[in-house]
């Protein structure tokens, strides 16, 4: 029998998952998808305890939570876009004209 | 108390609604070709519809205070306040933007997106449902990303605006799974219903405080509070100037709002003007470590910027960390100063941003040394170099400034509160502050400027917008009686 502990383990790995992608990884692409990732779990964490509690108010927020996710997906492909075309690459590490620089005081 | 369903909210909405019709007007004049000839347009359109949404609010104000929405959003004091507030926050950025030489050649959406950000902000302030809190923080960050990256042709500006993005989206992300596990442990995304759980439910429990981490990650990333500052001094570097004055004062605030209202709301037990924490969660001592650690970095950081916009945004991470002092202090006095010191807080870095922005319009140059020697710049040069100097005073805190009023309600709530370590610390730390505003007091006097020509201000609309600032930051430094009457009106939760 799968209950809401399954479905939370579950929930929990991709979210964990979808976070380390986003520490890790260098390609901006792969960034944004490992975003998805967590949004996921989130997703599968609202609608396992809607489903538990028996209350509906978790699956309108999973809803609500798909739709922000594509409005952010959409923003942040397009700003990618718009890094690529100014410097021919999607990579974090390049990304290095903005920071702190140090000085002896 | 009452809670109105959806058709008798719509009265309540009515500002908001305003500020709607306003984005999607504005949207469409980019759509015809030569529409968009006329640049004044949009800018006029948007203003008119901000003053109009300043009108509306003031008419709102006179109902009762409801929970609207079927308790979505509420409608109090505290509301009524934040609408104030992103109005004129509003009405101050597009006359900034107007004047920047950074955003000169904008299309019509520039303007919607700013009008659509005002929207966020009360909307932000009167959640009371954990969705509606998600939402109206969407709504401000996905706005914010595309302003952030809005000069297309600059480097800095699309480094700023995919760095704000990744950090923003992770980190809303993060307090959406939050959400989900606080909803998980207490069957409701409603916060009066989640204090009245926690109240008949006082066990410990682990899934609920790391929910509460979770969902204080979401809220910090948006104040920038230390450790979710990260992103603040770079986005406030590569952004348009403009755009950074509006960020650091206006979504900052809105955070502020809902992270108040969330706490006084859902963790708290109101014992007649003190909000005692809920069982096993000591939200108090959390909040007064986070603003230590928030208010420390900002100012020993500030200390080593060369680039003004950098300087300003961690000018602003140490402010915010002042004002989280209000969220350690758990009592009527800290909502009434922090109420007060976001208002001194508008006037004088909305009026830093403004002599910067005209320093940078004159030498294209966003280093702080373009300060040098402004004073001695002829009539215009002085009177920059004067009105800045009264908000650098004012941003350290002291007298005879609003700067120093705010400040004092702060820490006068921090010491009622007997946090007398995070006050103690909190006054050393403008000590150190004073060190950094003082240097640009120094650069604009004592320093040589590379060429001796008279300071380019021209106009007239743009000096008397700084010189309006400035004697604002003195006069309600002297007569505070105004301000405070207003702060006491609207530090009134509804729960």
């Amino acid at each position: 029998m799968v209950e809401l502990p399954h479905f939370l383990i579950v929930s929990v790995a991709l979210f964990v998952l979808g976070f380390v992608g986003v520490i890790l990884r260098r390609n901006l692409i792969v960034v944004l998808m490992s975003i998805e990732l967590m949004l996921n779990g989130v997703n599968l964490s609202f609608v396992a305890f809607s489903r538990y509690l028996g209350d509906i108010q978790g699956q309108v927020a999973g809803f609500f939570v798909i739709v922000l996710a594509a409005a952010e997906a959409a923003v942040g492909l397009a700003i990618i876009i718009l890094i690529f075309r100014r410097r021919g690459s999607v990579q974090t590490t390049r990304l290095t004209d903005l920071k702190d620089e140090i000085h002896a005081a | 108390m009452e809670i109105l369903n959806n058709q008798d909210s719509l009265w309540y909405f009515l500002p908001e609604s305003v500020l709607i019709l306003t984005f999607v007007v504005i949207l469409l004049f980019d759509l015809p070709e030569n529409w968009s000839k006329n640049r004044l347009l949009a800018p006029i359109v948007a203003t008119i519809g901000t003053v109009l949404f300043l009108a509306l609010s003031f008419y709102t104000q006179q109902f009762p205070e409801a929970i609207t929405f079927h308790g979505m959003i509420i409608n109090d004091a505290f509301t009524d306040f934040f609408r104030l507030f992103a109005g004129l926050t509003a009405l101050i950025t597009i006359f900034l933007s107007l004047k920047s030489k950074e955003v000169a050649q904008v299309r019509a959406e520039y303007w919607a997106l700013l009008v659509g950000i005002t929207l966020g902000i009360p909307m932000l302030a009167a959640s009371n449902n954990l969705l509606m809190i998600y939402l109206a923080l969407e709504l401000i960050s996905i706005l914010s990303y595309i302003l952030v990256g809005y000069l297309h042709n600059t480097k800095t500006s699309s480094e700023a605006a995919v760095k704000y993005v990744l950090y923003g989206a992770t980190a809303s992300g993060v307090m959406i799974y939050g959400l989900s596990l606080i909803f998980g442990v207490t069957g409701t995304l409603n916060a009066i219903e989640i204090r009245q759980f926690l109240i008949s439910n006082p066990a410990e429990q682990l899934a609920l405080f790391i929910g509460l981490l979770m969902t204080l990650a979401g809220f910090g990333y948006k104040i920038s509070m230390v450790p979710f500052h990260m992103w603040a001094p770079d986005v406030y570097q590569g952004a348009p100037t403009p755009v950074t004055a509006f960020l650091s004062v206006g979504p900052k605030a809105a955070g502020f709002a809902i992270l108040l209202r969330f706490i006084y709301t859902a963790l708290t037990q109101d014992q007649g003007g003190v909000y005692v924490p809920l069982k096993y969660i000591d939200i108090s001592t959390l909040m007064a470590v986070f603003a230590l650690a928030t208010m420390t970095l900002g100012n020993f950081v500030a200390l080593q910027q060369t680039n003004i916009k950098r300087f300003l945004a961690y000018s602003s991470i140490a402010h915010a960390g002042y004002m989280l002092m209000a969220a350690a202090a758990l009592n009527t006095e800290a909502l009434r100063g922090v109420i007060f010191y976001m208002i001194s807080y508008l006037i004088m870095n909305m009026g830093a941003f403004a002599v910067a922005i005209a320093v940078i319009n004159d030498s294209g140059s966003e280093e702080l040394s373009a300060f040098k020697g402004l004073g001695n710049r002829g009539r215009k040069g002085a009177l920059a170099a004067v009105a800045m100097t009264l908000f650098m005073v004012s941003l350290t805190g002291l007298p005879p400034t609003v700067g120093f009023v705010g400040k004092f309600y702060l820490f006068s709530a921090v010491i009622e509160a007997k946090i007398y370590w995070l006050a103690v610390l909190g006054v050393l730390n403008s000590v150190v502050s004073l060190y950094y505003y003082a240097k640009i007091i120094k650069y604009m006097y004592f320093e040589e400027a590379k060429e001796q020509k008279p300071f380019a201000l021209t106009g007239f609309s743009f000096p008397s917008l700084i010189v309006g600032l400035a004697a604002a930051t003195v006069f309600f430094g002297i007569f505070w009686n105004a301000l405070s009457y207003l702060t006491e009106i609207s530090a009134h939760l509804l729960m």
